[in-house]
């Protein structure tokens, strides 16, 4: 779909129209991303970070693939092969720490592509189908994330797939075979291993197709905006190419001296000591965490110390771990707002910036320090407003709140800020 | 009803937490505190530079290399280095007859070519270093039931590595008398030693460095401190050899980004120049 004023496709080469007759492939990316896709004129930073997210994705693959050609999924020698990249494979030091912050930049860049989705309300009508999708590959995100950290066979990869499938030992009456079937025995050990880089390897390829489907779902009704009214009329968009691909260049440029200084001069920064020694069974870690990109829902984990009744707390932390995801998806319809953005949305707007953001910062450090007070409590409000936030806070502040005027197109948006400006000049 | 739900779920999550919360809170306020001895005594790594920090940072190869003489003559003869191999001293300036001849000082692993049986014969430059104790068990019963951990990753396997094994090395003390006083069950069982350095305060390994235990050939000064800095430079570079190339990578590599950054905003403001957005 798009929009009737779209440009079309018209090659002029021979060659190019013998290809469209034969495989419009051309064609496609020319639609998907090139003159042919209409796009909102007034999109600003927070969208670039989906190109960002893509592009983090390309170079998962490329470093991870070849990694995988000198990495050795075997407990007795996984620690020293991946010592062996590091310090014997030609460059191999850079494709090891470009892939290990390649993951933490992914999920900045995921995280920021996300808190824009709450921001803009992106997950409203008629966009619910891109917004479920990008649950979807959040999720399968995380599982591979996970799977991948346990790789290199140290104290954290050891005790962090300890831990995490310990989770499932939770489940009633099934738990305890469940988690030795996913394991493949008691305890992480080589069958764990082999099948957690076994599907390290094949998840990518997974999220690259459901990435697939997030972009086809995205064009069928295009691209949202930061004021929430719909595309009216061709003034209101710009061809993505040049528009969009010089804006995007520029964002992935400044992203890239960011995470190029963290491969070079801090790449250890994001990591954790315990996981330069070799896995040892037998020696639990002081403190065991996860990566800081499950900190959130780490700290959400261990913020349930009581049993609720029947319900243990640790079943009740799981049940709220996965919740706190899983809440993502029903977003649609526990926003009824008929406005969008939270620039038209003053109320929402507070309580994304004065609750949402405050509650998350806490819960990011509160899930990377020790299981111990006064941390617990803090981690157990910030977890309560988050909860609230989604689940009682947004549905009723959708249905009461007094929302300011929305221009009637973008075009009037973006003309209104400019006279403002020129205005006050 | 999706909504009736998901206001009846948050509820519960938010409501059993702020229970939670507040039962906590009672516990947490109204039961006395109790401190332990590592809690309070415990030190945070002294501050130690090495030419090695920082984004331009590099290798001292001299000040390595006395480390290494430090590891050879002292730490070797209980600590392994299994990562770092015989001809990778050839980045510490060491010519290859040099390392030749230095591998061939170690008595490494072998087979005897004519029995088959195991043996040891001198090294060479493809070789390891070799373990001090053939297994865990005889580094247990040599070393008061502990086992000297393996050094090749050590500066990147403690947090701000390089700092705590030049404070280990040299904060060896007696125990406070403070410390005593406070927490009587706390005193060093025989056989450990105090360090307020060490995560738990005692360690099995003994004082291992004094001052002038080492004679560097060029004079430099080999008191506790200054050896104990060379040992954490070596460490630095035992852990991570490919440092000094990856800042010498990096910089051009940053600089180019940022070059390209600020082309490519220009290249957006003048593709833009004409659309209000």
């Amino acid at each position: 779909m798009s929009f009737p004023w779209a440009n079309h496709y018209q090659p002029t080469n021979p060659f190019m129209r013998w290809m469209d007759e034969k495989l419009p492939l051309p064609r496609l990316v020319y639609n998907a991303i090139g003159s042919g896709y209409p796009v909102p004129r007034n999109l600003n930073y927070w969208w670039n970070f989906g190109v960002l997210a893509g592009f983090c994705l390309v170079i998962q693959i490329v470093t991870g693939v070849i990694l995988a050609m000198h990495y050795a999924p075997n407990a007795l020698v996984a620690f020293d092969s991946t010592e062996h990249i590091m310090r014997d494979v030609n460059w191999g030091w850079m494709l090891r720490y470009a892939h290990a912050n390649g993951a933490s930049a992914f999920f900045v860049v995921v995280y920021t592509h996300i808190f824009r989705g709450f921001l803009f309300s992106s997950y409203k009508a008629p966009r619910e189908m891109i917004w479920l999708l990008g649950v979807v590959i959040f999720l399968l995100m995380m599982a591979t994330a996970f799977m991948g950290y346990v790789l290199p066979w140290g104290q954290m990869s050891f005790w962090g797939a300890k831990v995490i499938t310990g989770l499932f030992g939770a489940i009633p009456l099934v738990g305890e075979p469940l988690q030795i079937w996913l394991l493949g025995g008691f305890a992480p050990d080589n069958a764990a291993l082999n099948r957690f880089f076994s599907l390290h390897f094949l998840l990518p390829f997974v999220i690259a197709g459901v990435v697939i489907l997030h972009i086809w779902a995205l064009h069928i009704p295009g691209s949202s905006n930061p004021t929430g009214v719909e595309v009216k009329q061709e003034s209101d968009t710009v061809p993505f190419h040049p528009y969009y691909t010089a804006k995007d260049g520029f964002g992935l440029a400044a992203f890239l001296v960011i995470y190029t200084a963290f491969v070079f001069f801090m790449p250890n920064a994001l990591g954790h000591p315990d996981n330069y020694i070799p896995a040892n069974p037998l020696s639990t870690p002081a403190h065991i965490v996860p990566e800081w990109y499950f900190w959130p829902f780490y700290a959400i984990l261990r913020a349930f110390t009581f049993d609720f009744f029947f319900v243990p707390a640790k079943l009740l932390g799981v049940l709220a771990m996965f919740a706190a995801i899983l809440v993502w998806f029903f977003l649609p319809w526990l926003d009824t707002s008929p406005v969008r953005s939270s620039r038209y949305r003053p109320l929402l707007r507070k309580f994304i910036w004065f609750g949402f953001v405050p509650c998350m910062a806490a819960l990011f450090y509160l899930g990377g320090a020790p299981a111990e007070e006064p941390y617990v409590m803090f981690s157990q409000l910030a977890a309560a407003y988050y909860f609230a936030h989604f689940l009682i806070i947004l549905p009723i502040v959708s249905m009461i709140e007094k929302t300011k005027p929305l221009p009637n197109s973008i075009t009037e948006a973006v003309l209104a800020k400019h006279g403002e400006t020129a205005a006050a000049e | 009803m999706v909504r009736l739900i998901g206001i009846l779920v948050g509820i519960f999550f938010s409501g059993w937490l702020l229970v939670t919360l507040a039962v906590g809170f009672f516990t947490w306020a109204s039961e006395p505190k109790v401190e332990t001895a590592e809690h309070v005594f415990h030190e945070h790594p002294k501050e130690l530079h090495l030419a090695s920090d920082g984004p331009f940072g590099h290798f001292d190869l001299q000040q390595v290399q006395r480390g290494y003489k430090v590891y050879k003559e002292v730490c070797s003869a209980c600590h392994s280095l299994r990562h770092v191999a015989f001809r990778d001293l050839e980045q510490l300036g060491y010519s290859e007859a040099q390392v030749k001849a230095e591998a061939a000082m170690w008595q490494v692993p072998g087979i005897d070519p004519v029995t088959g049986e195991a043996t040891t014969r001198p090294g060479t430059p493809t070789d390891y270093f070799p373990k001090p104790f053939a297994n865990d068990v005889a580094a247990r019963a040599a070393n008061n039931n502990a086992i000297p951990p393996d050094l090749s990753l050590m500066a990147k396997a403690r947090h701000n590595g390089a700092a705590y094994v030049y404070s280990l090395l040299t904060g060896y003390q007696e125990q406070p008398e403070a410390l005593l006083t406070e927490f009587p069950e706390a005193k060093t069982p025989d056989g450990l030693h105090y360090n307020p350095y060490f995560a738990n305060l005692n360690l099995a390994m003994a004082k291992p460095l004094s001052d002038g235990q080492v004679d560097f050939d060029d004079g430099s000064p080999n008191d506790l401190d200054s050896m104990s800095q060379d040992v954490a430079a070596f460490l630095v570079w035992t852990a991570e050899p490919t440092l000094a190339k990856r800042h010498q990578t990096g910089w051009p590599v940053v600089l180019f980004l940022i070059i390209l950054t600020v082309l490519s905003y220009l290249a957006y403001r003048n593709v833009w120049r004409n659309k209000e957005h």
